[in-house]
């Protein structure tokens, strides 16, 4: 499995690939195309080279940047993951933060405006039979995206090490898994997996986009997935899939929000031979722990335990140290990542709850009132200001309503200024909520939009956020 | 009102904000397939909990993920029993 001293994925690939050995049938599965893993090391797809190049990243096709990365790893001096739903005014910004040197793409250039000074670099499939590059010549620095900012997303910068740092050897005898995630794997907890299908010894089935749920049930359930992940919001919507019947797998994993026990027990009974478990991880903090009881939170015990992980709860929220946290922000030097003691804040708040004797701490939310829909954050300052642009709000409140399908829906209190004139209220609303769609992603939408008498400050003026 | 009256309401009214074309509304239709995506689905439970005082997916402690939306119908039918028990 894993040797100790993992270098590069394309080492990793070399070390397994014995002429007639049984990792011939490894593959990498997309929506429409299949490879096996170990041809990746006699193909190329990318129509430039890389070596010593900050590369950025962006393609339409998950599948084709699952090949690039793994073209990339080790001869580059940097690679940067910019997601599907990156906005692509951000893409310049971007560009100069992490120094790109090369643009690698499966797009025209006309479709990436303000990149013009960066060489392009085509990924294309069908990759072509290419003469092998070198397995290793420096450590790659990978820079993730985070998604919980407003403007441009701050760049986290991780390194092999730590990415994998979590990842189990397959214990001995063990079939080959088929790994599958809901996640894009540009995102910390799709990568995840895309680094256990590259290096855990199985395949691994991306998933497709705008691919309807049944229609991606299928295709797992062709492949015969063995280990699949995704978000409770992923996982809720499986379950309510006639198809959900079509997968069978053996393991399943929750993270990036909340996994409330309403999911956990909703899995187990459409899965009982599944193990079950929820982790914890974020982008700057790296994977934190798994909880594997079915039960909602986490053990007490966990916090300030000794070992590769180690937490704290300080003012309510949660505090990891870790190898697997990221090293730092690039770009930004002025922001630490971590305290003076390595600790990194997630911003994540738990609370102690003791249920039938036992102790646990549940996630409440985030710090900042940053309100998770379905795996998406938002800020509430960003919608409030939207709405108080409306002539007849004289302030208003967004705030997390808790919501058994996406964890959280965006709810807005308004208080109106006092004009006696009209129009009436209900007109109000459908004129705020109008120019909320026109200015807002369709998650930041308040779903509830209620008109209140008055809002509460506090002694220092700002509006009172109860905690999220 | 009936349960189900409120519940094809906002139905429409969410495909209405959301701009999704929705499938006719049959006890049968499975809802992954009536043109409504998760969020949507979030708002609309949430805002029955608004309209008919319960969110049968929490209250429950039996809980039965709904296929069709027939099923989702029963389910806020049942809550609503429940909750005036």
């Amino acid at each position: 499995m894993r040797p100790p001293e993992l270098r590069s994925l394309r080492e990793a690939l070399t070390r397994e690939a014995r002429p007639g050995g049984p990792d011939g049938s490894r593959m990498l599965h997309g929506l429409a195309q299949s490879v096996a893993l170990p041809d990746l090391l006699d193909l190329s797809c990318l129509n430039g080279d890389v070596a010593g190049q900050r590369v950025l990243l962006v393609t339409g096709d998950q599948f084709l940047a699952g090949l690039a990365l793994i073209a990339v790893d080790g001869l580059a001096e940097a690679v940067v993951l910019c997601p599907p739903d990156l906005a692509p005014e951000h893409l310049p910004a971007i560009a100069a933060r992490a120094g790109a040197t090369c643009l690698l793409t499966d797009r025209p250039r006309s479709a990436l405006p303000g990149l013009d000074g960066l060489p392009l670099i085509d990924c294309a499939w069908p990759p072509v039979p290419a003469a092998r590059e070198p397995e290793f010549e420096r450590a790659t620095e990978w820079l993730l995206l985070t998604s919980g900012t407003t403007g441009v997303p701050k760049l986290v910068r991780h390194d092999l090490a730590g990415l994998t740092g979590a990842i189990r050897p397959r214990p001995e005898g063990e079939p080959a898994p088929v790994w599958a995630t809901f996640y894009d794997i540009r995102r910390y907890g799709g990568l995840q997996i895309f680094l256990r299908g590259v290096l855990g010894g199985g395949s691994l089935v991306l998933s497709g986009g705008c691919e309807p749920v049944s229609d991606h049930l299928a295709r797992l359930g062709r492949h015969g997935v063995t280990h699949v992940s995704g978000t409770p919001s992923h996982w809720r919507r499986v379950l309510m899939s006639p198809a959900r019947g079509l997968i069978d797998p053996g393991t399943i994993r929750l993270s990036g929000e909340i996994a409330d026990q309403a999911v956990l027990d909703g899995l187990r009974e459409t899965y009982p031979r599944a193990a079950i478990g929820h982790a914890y991880a974020s982008t700057e903090a790296g994977v934190g722990f798994e909880v594997t009881d079915g039960l909602e939170g986490f053990p007490k015990a966990f916090v300030g335990r000794p070992g590769a992980v180690e937490m704290r709860v300080v003012d309510g929220s949660l505090r990891i140290r870790s190898r697997r946290t990221a090293s730092g922000y690039v770009g930004s030097d002025e922001l630490a990542l971590a305290d003076a003691e390595g600790f990194v804040d997630t911003g994540d708040m738990v609370e102690e709850r003791t249920v039938d004797g036992a102790t646990r701490y549940h996630f409440v939310g985030r710090r900042g009132g940053i309100i998770n829909v379905g795996g998406l954050k938002v800020h509430p300052e960003e919608i409030e200001a939207v709405i108080n642009r409306h002539a007849r709000v004289r302030m208003s409140l967004v705030e997390a309503r808790r919501n058994p399908i996406t964890g959280a829906v965006v709810q807005a209190s308004v208080v109106l200024d006092e004009a006696a004139d009209l129009p009436a209220p209900d007109e109000i609303r459908r004129e705020i909520l109008a120019a909320c769609r026109a200015e807002l992603s369709p998650h930041k939408v308040p779903a509830l939009l209620k008109i209140v008498p008055r809002l509460d400050v506090t002694a220092a003026g700002k509006l009172a956020r109860r905690p999220a | 009102m009936s349960t189900r009256l409120i519940i094809i309401e906002n139905i429409n009214q969410v495909a209405e904000e959301q701009e999704k074309a929705l499938a006719p509304l049959t006890d049968d239709l499975v809802l992954l397939e009536s043109g409504l995506d998760s969020l949507c689905f979030a708002i609309l439970v949430s805002r029955l909990e608004d309209d008919l005082g319960v969110d049968p997916f929490t209250a429950s402690d039996e809980i039965v993920f709904p296929v069709t939306l027939g099923d989702f119908v029963s389910l806020y039918e049942a809550a609503r029993i429940d909750a005036a028990a």
